[in-house]
């Protein structure tokens, strides 16, 4: 069955026709062509396709985009600005080395974000127990650690969030 | 995935209606984390699919103060149990089991109801629900009925759940005073695993801060439920709590256990492992109560 659904994508009120049965991260990546998320395992266990509902991390490809309807969607897609400057988190990942081949990037940089708008000044432990969910097969978390505490550094010292 | 039919009542009633018009075409769906991906696999194949996401009163959370009574309603999300100050500082135990469930990505959807209608033998979010004596409250074509949590699993995957029944809440009962509860998920790695074995105490001490009240041993992957360790807990219920008594219950826990061998790890192990955290799970309920005084 078809279902319109109204929702915001990035800061934009957007209205949609879609099937039931689709996936939030299928109505994101195969039909409104947003392909900076990105499908891993299909299953709930990479974390390579989590975008932000209503401020909570979720897996796009567990949540079904008809259960998007009335909510509040970001995705990687809406972080820089329109001029193109990039957001602190984005721009740290690429300064301390946080990204190799880049695809669990998106995912991380989401997950990262979730949490540092909602708990500014997270610690390492708690950073890790939000990431826990976003694998990384290339740089071995290091550098991505780096990154999300290089931002959190800058975001909290009066840059833009 | 097969095309479906969502569906999305706003009260248990009509929940139950639309599955009494649907029958075995229909699947219930609270979060979705562990239905979509069976959706996704094939192994499930509904024309309608009702949610429970729009019904208000399953996703209550809520302490009675007047009775003491815990009321949780089954959609209410791991990660809402895990930010909940109440629940860590009043029932550890819970805090213990559902802040290591899947992601956080996973917390933030999943439900502990699900986590208990899917009746995986690893479950976490069952053992602190046993362990706390939680009484599940389900709603069906008949009416409704309670049972306890502890008799909610009858093999892997299935639960006395009816066709078109849902569970709509546990409630746990007033906790008594000096109590301590914890669980450990043992697993190979920190995060985005299943437990080896899932150990969960509680004690309740007397007024001596030494006598034992009351004990639950809850195990998971210990057999093909959750289970109780009875005879563990006799042999704690009245007697001065040491870390020798609480080796003794770690030992006769482990004998009760109907661990087994499997991908994940040996039988031998699984009883050692029991025999060790039983006996440190007892020692932080302790810790727990002395430092709540």
């Amino acid at each position: 069955m078809t279902t319109t659904i109204s929702f915001i994508l990035n800061g934009d009120r957007i209205s949609y026709e879609i099937k039931d049965h689709w996936t939030l991260l299928h109505l994101l990546r195969e039909e409104m062509g947003l392909i900076g998320t990105k499908e891993g395992c299909g299953n709930g266990e990479c974390g390579a396709c989590t975008v932000i509902v209503d401020k909570l991390a979720v897996n796009s490809c567990l949540y079904l985009a008809v259960d998007a309807d009335g909510k509040t969607v970001d995705t990687i897609e809406g972080l820089a600005s329109t001029d193109g400057t990039l957001h602190p988190l984005q721009q740290s990942f690429v300064d301390n080395g946080g990204i190799q081949c880049g695809f669990c990037s998106p995912g991380m940089i989401m997950s990262s974000k979730a949490l540092l708008d909602s708990n500014p000044n997270a610690t390492e432990d708690e950073v890790k127990h939000a990431l826990a969910g976003n694998i990384c097969r290339c740089t071995g978390y290091v550098q991505i650690l780096e990154s999300v505490e290089a931002a959190k550094k800058h975001m909290s010292g009066g840059g833009q969030s | 995935m097969k095309e479906f039919t969502y569906l999305t009542p706003t009260t248990v009633e009509e929940a139950v209606s639309l599955y009494g018009q649907h029958s075995e075409t229909a699947k219930y769906m609270a979060g979705g984390t562990d239905v979509i991906v069976k959706l996704k696999e094939g192994w499930m194949e509904p024309d309608y699919l009702i949610s429970l996401k729009k019904i208000e009163e399953l996703s209550e959370l809520r302490k009675n103060d007047a009775t003491g009574d815990l009321t949780i309603g089954a959609t209410v999300t791991h990660a809402v149990l895990e930010k909940s100050i109440m629940i860590q500082k009043e029932y550890p135990i819970i805090h213990d089991a559902v802040s290591n469930i899947g992601s956080l990505q996973v917390r933030n959807v999943g439900t502990i109801g699900g986590n208990l209608i899917n009746a995986v033998p690893s479950a976490d979010g069952a053992i602190p629900m046993i362990a706390l004596d939680g009484i599940s409250l389900i709603q069906g074509p008949a009416g409704e009925r309670s049972v306890a949590v502890k008799d909610l699993f009858i093999e892997p995957y299935k639960t006395v759940l009816k066709p078109g029944e849902i569970l709509k809440k546990i409630t746990i009962p007033a906790q008594a005073p000096r109590t301590g509860s914890a669980y450990i998920k043992f697993g190979r790695r920190a995060a985005m695993e299943l437990p080896l074995i899932g150990i969960g105490v509680l004690l309740s001490l007397e007024e001596d801060l030494e006598t034992c009240a009351k004990a639950r041993i809850v195990l998971g992957v210990a057999g093909p439920t959750p289970m109780r360790a009875y005879e563990a807990e006799k042999l704690l219920a009245g007697q001065r709590i040491t870390e020798d008594i609480l080796r003794q219950a770690g030992e006769k826990a482990a004998d009760e256990s109907k661990v087994r061998d499997s991908v994940r790890g040996s039988a031998w192990h699984r009883k050692e492992m029991i025999r060790v955290q039983v006996r440190r799970m007892g020692l932080k309920c302790m810790d727990i109560i002395r430092n709540n005084r």
